[in-house]
């Protein structure tokens, strides 16, 4: 179990009129090797969550497992460096935190500060840019040449030059044009399935969701709704409704199908499968 | 008439680098909800920044409202065109939102007896006048956009240009954003020029600039744009899922027309199984 969240709790500005209480006793499991999409409304709270997974927030209440680690609310957590190699956090919109003169220094920055020699940090970073799918002719462009995308690409590089176990990112694809999304998402995917690291998602994208994700948690109100299989929530019409998410496209189009006389089941999972039953019930009946 | 007619126009940021914008030329009739879509790194926001004569173009010709964008005639076209962009926090000025809609007003030395009307004119627009004392920094995404525009509106522009004003927000921000936007157009009879990626907009809007690698590559209706293959994959384009749908379909052997909404391909597939 990587990680455990026990009866966690987070107040911010607490002790002043502006406190505000994010996280309400929150208790959550992510099992080793999933993809798991983080969502909720904003201000639910979701981000607050993934900021405590490598303890760039400290709970308040409760205690959080991560990996060996344990942080405990109220004693001072050890050893930050190690966790903070392995549990990678990728912000929303990372390319703002670029600083470096060339995108191999920026990327090798990581790895350095993590004390590998130089040498082993640069091809480290050429690996890692080499996975976001920048070649060497972006090496020493200077990051302010490259366009938003590029960049986004450089920052997770960053994050993955640090060969992480478990990677957290914020709303990765927030701006990015289609191909842009659909390369990224790809990534995260074989970081997930070919190099089996645990990758947790906060996205709003629910077409991302439905097609990427193994398991959803969603966040309301500092508390969790809900956690369990993406394709089982999208079923579940009335939480959807609830919690004001457009389900995908394709759950849309089968249910205003079956509304208007299909009968298409509802273990449909894509849209090879939609377009086969289509046929089916359009042949049976014309 | 055309609100904007853009011809041959040639920029680069870096002569080393290429051409960031390549010999375009493209029209935006007045009046039209138009959007300039293509990918990250084609040369949309750039347009933008041309447009508005935040950056100087190498060659070619910019018309607005009939004038050619040069030194001579900027300061009167800047106040025909609005401009919001995208991160709703790069934006602010007043400390109060109401401040902020009034900053552009003085800076045109506007009678301070007039202000308070178009203000609150403004703010209706939006739909933020409860937010008129509110600061800026305590307001949403979404609200912040919104008071962009309510900014831009009080100056009373001909065109309106949005780059990618609702890239950053959430889908209830998103929603918010293009409601208000849609509905300014409506019922001002604006020209809008909206850079974007959002596919329901696209669909919605009544013209279509599509750009490559600093090229114009395809232009025309929605449908137009999105029943052309060829053009699709130039702009790297997805495609709403209903054609996605579509062409599964077509595959399987049933015959379709293109749809670009869910609901026309649902009711066409509803006459094949009549019967039922």
């Amino acid at each position: 179990m990587p990680i455990q969240f026990e009866n966690v709790s987070h107040v911010y500005s607490a002790g002043t009129p502006y406190q505000y209480q994010a996280l309400k006793g929150i208790n959550l499991k992510i099992a080793e090797g999933k993809m798991t999409a983080v969502i909720g409304e904003t201000g639910s709270g979701k981000s607050t969550l993934v900021q405590h997974l490598n303890a760039l927030l400290l709970p308040d209440e409760g205690k959080i497992r991560i990996l060996d680690r344990v942080i405990v609310a109220g004693e001072k957590p050890k050893k930050l460096k190690s966790l903070r190699g392995k549990v990678g956090l990728v912000f929303q919109f990372p390319e703002y935190q670029l600083f470096e003169e060339t995108v191999i220094k920026d990327v090798a920055f990581g790895p350095k500060n993590f004390g590998v020699s130089e040498q082993e940090a640069v091809l480290k970073a050429k690996q890692a840019l080499h996975l976001v799918g920048l070649g060497e002719e972006f090496f020493e462009k200077s990051p302010l040449e490259l366009s938003g995308g590029q960049k986004r690409r450089v920052a997770i590089a960053g994050i993955l030059a640090m060969d992480p176990k478990v990677l957290v990112l914020d709303e990765p694809t927030a701006g990015l044009d289609p191909a842009g999304t659909k390369m990224m998402m790809r990534l995260f995917e074989r970081l997930n399935k070919e190099m089996h690291k645990t990758v947790l998602i906060v996205t709003h994208d629910m077409e991302q969701v439905f097609a990427y994700c193994d398991d959803v948690v969603i966040v309301a109100d500092g508390k969790i709704r809900m956690h369990g299989p993406a394709k089982k929530f999208f079923e579940d019409s009335r939480l959807c409704k609830e919690m004001n998410i457009l389900p995908p496209a394709l759950i849309r189009t089968r249910d205003a199908l079956n509304q208007n006389g299909f009968e298409i089941p509802s273990d449909i999972a894509d849209i090879h499968a939609l377009a086969k039953e289509i046929r089916k019930q359009v042949k049976r009946h014309g | 008439m055309a609100m904007i007619e853009v011809r041959d126009l040639v920029f680069s940021y870096n002569q080393q680098l290429g051409m960031t914008i390549d010999h375009v030329s493209f029209d935006v009739p007045e009046g039209s909800y138009t959007t300039i879509i293509g990918h990250n790194g084609s040369g949309k926001s750039t347009v933008a920044k041309l447009l508005a004569g935040l950056l100087e173009k190498a060659s070619g010709s910019i018309k607005i409202d009939g004038l050619e964008l040069n030194l001579e005639n900027l300061a009167k076209i800047r106040s025909k065109i609005g401009i919001v962009f995208q991160n709703p926090d790069n934006q602010f000025i007043g400390a109060t939102v109401e401040d902020d809609i009034a900053f552009g007003l003085e800076n045109h030395n506007v009678p301070q007896g007039d202000m308070q009307g178009i203000i609150e004119h403004s703010a209706e627009r939006v739909k933020m006048t409860k937010y008129l004392h509110q600061e800026p920094t305590r307001l949403s995404g979404g609200q912040k956009q919104r008071v962009a525009i309510a900014g831009v509106l009080a100056m009373k522009p001909k065109l309106l240009i949005f780059d990618e004003a609702t890239a950053m927000l959430d889908p209830q921000g998103k929603d918010e954003i293009k409601k208000v936007i849609m509905d300014i157009h409506q019922e001002t009879g604006l020209t809008v020029l909206s850079i974007t990626h959002d596919i329901d907009e696209i669909a919605q809007a009544d013209y279509v600039i599509a750009l490559a690698d600093g090229k114009v590559v395809a232009t025309g209706s929605p449908e137009e744009i999105f029943l052309d293959e060829e053009k699709l994959k130039k702009i790297q384009l997805d495609v709403p899922f209903s054609m996605k749908l579509s062409a599964e379909l077509e595959k399987l052997g049933i015959h379709t027309k293109k749809h670009i909404t869910m609901e026309g391909l649902v009711e066409e597939l509803c006459q094949y199984n009549s019967k039922m």
